[in-house]
């Protein structure tokens, strides 16, 4: 438990101290709020949907939390490139343990990241329909970032190094982001679009969250819900299984 | 005298390529051992399969009677280590580290605090305790690592290469810390060292490896005596030999410059 407690400790204490790193992560999202929230706002509502930022505000929270679970995942191969990995690789704890406190603290990085997010759209004019919906969208935002996290770290483990970065962003989260219907409605979509949104992990998320904060939904709570956890075990086992196989 | 270390007929194989052949040796309590060999000879191999982070192809490892590889946790509580290259976490305070430490190895809270205070006065950085890793000299982040390295009271100290890139001051200093840690602790140490010199002043028994074997053992004395030479250095060089070894750059070393020119 202490184990659990100290690691995950460490990534708040890291992620508090780098300013830059906190406000860097939030220019991204900002300008999806801003560019197409207001871009695509007047077509949008033109074609009697309604207002755009309140359609894409849950999608952007969503992806600031899953850019930034990612990155916490991989942080493991900064770690391991520092050194600070065998401290932890050679004390007496299972590395389950210590991959339990990582993506615990790493998840909760990217709720914090999501949460900030969240106020910024309400500074710009973003209201949730029901204040009592918001511990749903809580969890939503917490079972996406745990999700991610996960995720990062099971690529993470089977990076040497930062090399193969680039490809991640573009054939991995940039699709798992663009594919999920964080920017568009999932509904009537051309036939194969549709298949890959449905296999995008992340649309469910969004699915859900969007559900909690403006009530409209796609797939439904039990689905997103299902979906969502039921990867996530799956991506923690993964990754838990290649951590422990982790040689320095 | 009781052997602490034990390793019998130890082997690494990495694919086709024998990094660490059939080695045996045993290591006294309460004894400084040095493990001396050129670039690429097995050092670093074997301390990693003596501290549980790689498993030995053939052969036994025993660690103040446990096994390494089916005893893991009980391996791993009995030493502290100080890697080659630094192992503390840059964006924490050298408390924070050391407090990590003590969770990890789960040091009663009582005596936590004191040890930990003790500790950093040893090592003279309790006066800057609070402050952030990364603004520390290589000097006092090795001084760091092995204060870090005693919190859990070890049985075994592993120094491997722990004054690489350290001016004669620090090294000294290391050394002499290590001395009396050995003397006051009765601690025992195993270190590897490039610096032949080093290993002739502090260390009561050397074993000398070379492609993977070990080719002598004995005091830095018998080394000599056997040799015919009068130093420790020409000792090694006698029975290792003169040519240049190069040791495969490994993907660590790529990917560490890779983050020095994105940290730029």
């Amino acid at each position: 438990m202490s184990t659990i407690y100290i690691l995950w400790l460490r990534q708040l204490k890291r992620y508090s101290r780098s300013k830059a790193r906190m406000i860097g992560s939030l220019g991204q999202p900002l300008l999806f709020l801003v560019a197409l929230g207001y871009g695509f706002g007047p077509i949008y509502e033109k074609a009697g949907q309604g207002n755009y930022i309140d359609f894409i505000a849950p999608g952007v929270i969503a992806m600031s939390i899953l850019f930034t679970a990612v990155f916490s995942g991989i942080e493991i191969i900064w770690d391991r490139q520092f050194g600070f990995l065998k401290e932890t690789l050679v004390a007496p704890v299972s590395r389950t343990t210590i991959m339990i406190g990582r993506t615990l603290g790493g998840a909760t990085v990217a709720m914090i990241q999501g949460i900030i997010i969240f106020l910024i759209t309400l500074l710009i004019g973003f209201r949730p329909e029901s204040l009592a919906l918001l511990p749903v969208a809580f969890v939503f935002m917490a079972l996406i970032a745990i999700m991610f996290t996960a995720l990062g770290t099971a690529i993470a483990c089977v990076l040497e190094d930062m090399q193969a970065f680039p490809l991640i962003m573009n054939f991995l989260v940039m699709p798992l982001f663009f594919l999920s219907g964080a920017m568009f409605p999932l509904k009537d979509l051309p036939g194969p679009i549709a298949v890959l949104t449905r296999l995008d992990p992340m649309s469910y998320g969004v699915d859900g969250l969007r559900g909690a904060l403006i009530g409209m939904m796609e797939f439904g709570y039990a689905t997103d819900l299902a979906v969502l956890v039921i990867i996530s075990a799956i991506l923690l086992a993964i990754g838990s299984w290649l951590f422990s196989r982790i040689q320095v | 005298m009781t052997h602490i270390i034990e390793a019998h007929g130890v082997t690494k194989k990495f694919k086709d390529f024998t990094a660490v052949n059939n080695i045996s040796f045993t290591v006294n309590k309460g004894e400084i051992f040095a493990f001396l060999g050129p670039n690429g000879a097995g050092k670093t191999t074997t301390i990693k399969m003596l501290t549980t982070l790689l498993r030995p192809t053939e052969g036994k490892i025993k660690l103040d009677g446990h096994d390494p590889v089916h005893e893991q946790s009980d391996a791993r509580r009995s030493f502290g280590i100080v890697f080659q290259d630094p192992s503390l976490d840059d964006e924490l305070t050298a408390q924070e580290n050391m407090e990590l430490h003590a969770a990890l190895y789960s040091v009663p809270k009582d005596i936590r605090k004191t040890r930990l205070e003790e500790l950093l006065h040893f090592v003279d950085l309790w006066d800057r305790k609070n402050s952030l890793v990364k603004e520390f000299s290589g000097g006092m982040k090795r001084r760091l690592e092995i204060a870090r390295s005693l919190l859990h009271h070890p049985k075994i100290l592993f120094l491997d290469e722990p004054t690489i890139g350290l001016d004669p001051q620090t090294r000294n200093h290391l050394w002499d810390y290590v001395g009396k840690l050995n003397k006051e602790e009765g601690i025992t140490v195993f270190l590897t060292t490039h610096y032949m010199e080093e290993a002739d002043k502090v260390a009561h028994r050397v074993a000398i490896i070379d492609h993977g074997n070990i080719v002598a053992t004995g005091t830095p004395e018998e080394l000599k005596k056997q040799t015919e030479t009068k130093t420790l250095e020409e000792a090694f060089l006698k029975l290792t030999g003169n040519a240049i070894r190069d040791e495969g750059a490994n993907a660590m070393e790529g990917m560490r410059q890779a983050r020095k020119m994105w940290r730029r």
